[in-house]
């Protein structure tokens, strides 16, 4: 007989979950900084993230804080990356309004998509628990 | 937790703003105010934004923004010869103030949708949060 293992059953959603997390204060941040001088905008390349993080990969351990971090799943290893703006400003600034609100509002529905598997997941465990 | 984040940059953001609707309500106000002494007079004022970087863990991550300073427009007042004015000077000539109303009304509309933008994104990140309170029922 095995033990339920927590992290098998959730699978990567728990992962997903803290990335969309962090990607929503990423692109609040940009959002609220829409209008200051030579901001420049920036993201979370989710894909890569999530790739390195499911694969077998290990990252590489920051020992002292002039490190340049890896692509970890620990709290200072995220990796943004700046925006290739569409139309330069003058002032500098490449947020682009229109893509920062629509990637935010993907973000929010993935983020409770992200929450409705891993409750479906905790409904499954609970109707195997039960007896009949 | 990053979502608590977004409350307090989101948060930053809509005082910002609020910022610079003051300054435009404030130099609408006196857009009409006129005066015999260019130094006395009243000059647009513009708020100066600019990017509050945190520190987390050594990784410089942005976060919220804040109003550095309020600049006055160095925008040449006009002068208009007016004797009878009580206001005017020895030669004559009064000083309107350099707001431009155009510019105010311009600003006015960009500021309040980047205050609405600002909220909306507050209230998206509170049913995140919500929904995650709930999350296992």
């Amino acid at each position: 007989m095995s033990i339920i293992n927590f992290d098998k059953v959730l699978g990567n959603h728990e992962t997903a979950l803290k990335l969309q997390s962090r990607r929503a204060s990423t692109l609040s941040a940009n959002i609220a900084n829409a209008d200051t001088p030579g901001y420049k905008a920036r993201d979370l390349d989710f894909k890569e993230i999530l790739k390195s993080s499911t694969n077998d990969l290990l990252p590489m351990q920051k020992t002292s804080s002039s490190h340049i971090a890896s692509y970890g799943m620990d709290a200072s290893g995220f990796q943004l990356k700046y925006r290739i703006p569409n139309q330069a400003s003058l002032d500098g600034n490449t947020v682009d309004l229109d893509m920062e609100k629509s990637a935010y509002a993907e973000n929010a529905l993935r983020y409770q998509t992200s929450l409705r598997f891993i409750t479906g997941k905790f409904k499954g465990m609970m109707k195997a628990f039960q007896d009949n | 937790m990053s979502l608590l984040n977004v409350f307090n940059i989101a948060g930053s953001g809509m005082s910002a703003q609020a910022t610079r609707l003051n300054t435009v309500s404030s130099n609408m106000a006196n857009a009409n105010n006129i005066s015999g002494n260019k130094d006395e007079l009243y000059r647009a004022k513009n708020p100066v934004f600019s990017t509050v970087m945190e520190n987390v863990n050594g990784e410089y991550t942005s976060a919220g923004v804040r109003v550095d300073s309020i600049q006055e427009s160095t925008v040449e007042p006009s002068k208009r010869y007016d004797p009878n004015n009580p206001l005017a000077d020895k030669n004559g000539y009064i000083y309107k103030s350099n707001v431009n109303i155009m510019e105010e009304m311009a600003n006015m509309i960009s500021a309040s949708r980047s205050y609405q933008n600002n909220v909306e994104i507050l209230n998206t990140a509170k049913q995140m949060m919500l929904a995650t309170l709930k999350l296992g029922e």
